[in-house]
């Protein structure tokens, strides 16, 4: 009984221990987004205090100030930290519904259909603005739905999905290539940037969809987090303890492919943020689950991170968000395999 | 050639009705009826691809009956709602893949998920279930450690303390020691067999190892094309004769040295089996 005790003592602490560690790096995450945000409105061709951006922020204060923070600033804060969550979550939701850590957006080809979306938008239709948006968010479901159709078989199932979606992505990514060769060289441009990714003009009503969608979906990711967990020991065991597999699997995934069609149409495809993003938070939270919320902050602290260092860190030169997101994020994934492999090897 | 019928003492924990089972039209198992005892260790034995697996799929309803039903306590498998079956009947399929980097007491709370609402929140009686959980297996000082660390027998242990943190009166197995080496094959089965005397655990296992089978099983089936070739005590039914009709194969059976049960031992062709 003295043993039994002990061991009780044990779990419960662990247990503890993990939900600490878990609001650590939330609490963390949140904070550094508030100290980068306010950075974000300061910073810039006007400098703006910080007291007098938070003034600003709600409406009080120097005029110009007022224009420049709720015009310009708070937008792009805004859309990095939604464009960066949503993303993230997304990631998360795929990698554990799909329990592949390499499975994201960028790579299952729903960020490709997007692009490709958006990019026949403007180069064969010619128009701009919010029908672009329309039309990347168009591109993200039907690439979806492609995948889906293709790898359904009485069920979904997680490889099969995979393989699915990296197909689709090559196919997606041919067309758009073709797209791009056949245009004139200005239009090609605008195209191009757009596949990039950039939450410098994400204002207005872009940004409401944004917000909207990214609160909306991540309320229902909430909902279905539980079932993530026993998803993540395989089909069968999931099943036997309980959980719909293909209700939980096709939820969580009609969820994240809402979030990546949302922040994509807002923001293009920012690389690597949804694919990065829940690795980071596994390695942090060091439990075996990439917690939705977790994630999520991480997710908007990168992109929020990336999109200042794009405007701020090199001088008068700057790069969009997603540039600086596909720099940091491909070494970091080299990083993370190799550490992996080095972990595997060590333990055989 | 009938096997004894089951023992009649109390009703089955678990019966299969006239159970046809397959895949992708292929029909694996046809018009099946069986019962598996209460309290007991019924261990299922046949050669490869006989539909043994199979069929505990379908006992579990991870593969759905295309035609028959199975009965839980009476009550048809089909019938119950997930969350209830969950809470009866506990399954550890053939494969178990532990996420990346998990931790022991983490994934034992894993099978606390039929008993959580639905926000999935533990609770201080879930501490309670994993910690006698991993007590029983004997995996508790290994609570903290990353099961990816652990050996092939540990990382088994472990799994079975999942699905007894699950809590329920039924526990199935497929081929639970399949990649262990003798030794562990051995400790796993005595843990299996201390769990069904001391708490009364139905455990239904599917077993490649006929002479292990022979000894832990109170109930052993014999299957083969998908169909019990014969059913009952091991000492009954473990005969030479149902060791030809199951996996064609010549083979003396004599008495465990050690437990008393039946040993099969191969005859072969060469090695002087020829002779």
């Amino acid at each position: 009984m003295a043993v039994l005790t002990s061991t009780n003592v044990l779990v419960a602490t662990g247990r503890a221990a993990r939900r600490r560690r878990q609001a650590l790096v939330v609490g963390v995450a949140v904070v550094a987004i508030v100290a980068l945000g306010t950075l974000g409105l300061t910073l810039g061709a006007a400098g703006v205090s910080p007291g007098r951006a938070l003034a600003a922020v709600f409406g009080t204060g120097d005029p110009v100030d007022v224009f420049v923070i709720q015009r310009l600033r708070l937008p792009r804060v805004g859309a990095a930290v939604l464009a960066g969550a949503a993303f993230a979550l997304a990631g998360a939701l795929f990698q554990s519904t799909l329990r592949n850590p390499l499975a994201s957006p960028d790579i299952l080809g729903v960020s490709t259909g997007a692009s490709l979306g958006a990019v026949w938008a403007l180069l064969v239709l010619g128009v701009s603005g919010v029908a672009v948006a329309a039309w990347a968010f168009g591109g993200a479901l039907a690439a979806a739905a492609a995948i889906w159709l293709l790898a359904w078989r009485r069920g979904l199932h997680s490889i099969r999905f995979v393989l699915v979606g990296v197909g689709i992505s090559y196919v997606c990514g041919a067309v758009l290539s073709w797209l791009l060769a056949r245009a004139e060289v200005r239009d090609a441009q605008a195209a191009l940037l757009w596949t990039i990714g950039s939450v410098a003009d994400v204002r207005g009503t872009s940004l409401t969809i944004l917000a909207a969608g990214t609160l909306g979906l991540g309320a229902v990711a909430t909902v279905l987090a539980p079932s993530q967990a026993p998803l993540a020991l395989g089909d069968d065991h999931a099943a036997s303890l309980g959980v719909r597999v293909q209700v939980a699997r096709g939820g969580a995934l009609v969820v994240a492919v809402g979030l990546v069609a949302v922040a994509t149409s807002a923001a293009g495809p920012v690389a690597f943020v949804a694919l990065v993003s829940p690795a980071i938070a596994r390695r942090l939270l060091d439990d075996g689950g990439a917690d939705l919320t977790a994630s999520a902050v991480i997710g908007a602290l990168l992109v929020l991170a990336a999109d200042l260092l794009g405007q701020h860190a090199l001088g008068t030169l700057t790069v969009p968000a997603g540039v600086v997101t596909g720099l940091v994020g491909a070494p970091y994934l080299l990083w993370l395999l190799s550490g992996r492999a080095d972990r595997k090897v060590a333990v055989e | 050639m009938t096997g004894a019928p089951a023992p009649a003492s109390t009703a089955p924990a678990l019966r299969a009705e006239g159970v046809r089972l397959g895949y992708d039209g292929r029909t694996v198992v046809d018009g099946l009826t069986l019962d598996l005892p209460a309290g007991k260790i019924t261990a299922i034995v046949g050669p490869n691809a006989c539909g043994k697996s199979t069929l505990l799929k379908g006992l579990a309803r991870l593969l759905p009956l295309e035609a028959g039903r199975v009965l839980l306590g009476g009550a048809d498998v089909a019938h119950l709602p997930r969350r209830e079956l969950a809470k009866a009947l506990g399954v550890l399929p053939q494969s178990s893949i532990a996420p990346d980097g998990i931790r022991v007491a983490e994934l034992v709370a894993r099978g606390r998920f039929p008993h959580q609402g639905w926000f999935g929140r533990h609770s201080s009686a879930d501490d309670a279930v994993v910690a006698r959980a991993l007590e029983a297996t004997g995996t508790a000082a290994l609570a903290d450690r990353p099961v990816a660390e652990l050996s092939g027998g540990q990382r088994q242990r472990v799994w079975i303390a999942m699905v007894l943190a699950q809590e329920t009166g039924i526990v199935l197995l497929d081929e639970p020691t399949t990649f262990l080496d003798v030794a562990h094959q051995v400790d796993l089965l005595d843990l299996l067999s201390a769990l069904n005397e001391t708490q009364g655990t139905t455990v239904v296992m599917v077993l490649h190892e006929l002479n292990l089978a022979a000894r832990y099983a109170d109930h052993l089936v014999v299957m083969r094309d998908g169909a019990v070739v014969t059913q009952g005590e091991p000492s009954q039914v473990l005969t030479a004769e149902a060791v030809r009709a199951a996996f064609g194969l010549e083979a003396r059976v004599v008495p465990d040295p050690v437990s008393g049960t039946p040993l099969v031992v191969p005859v072969g062709r060469t090695r002087n089996g020829g002779r």
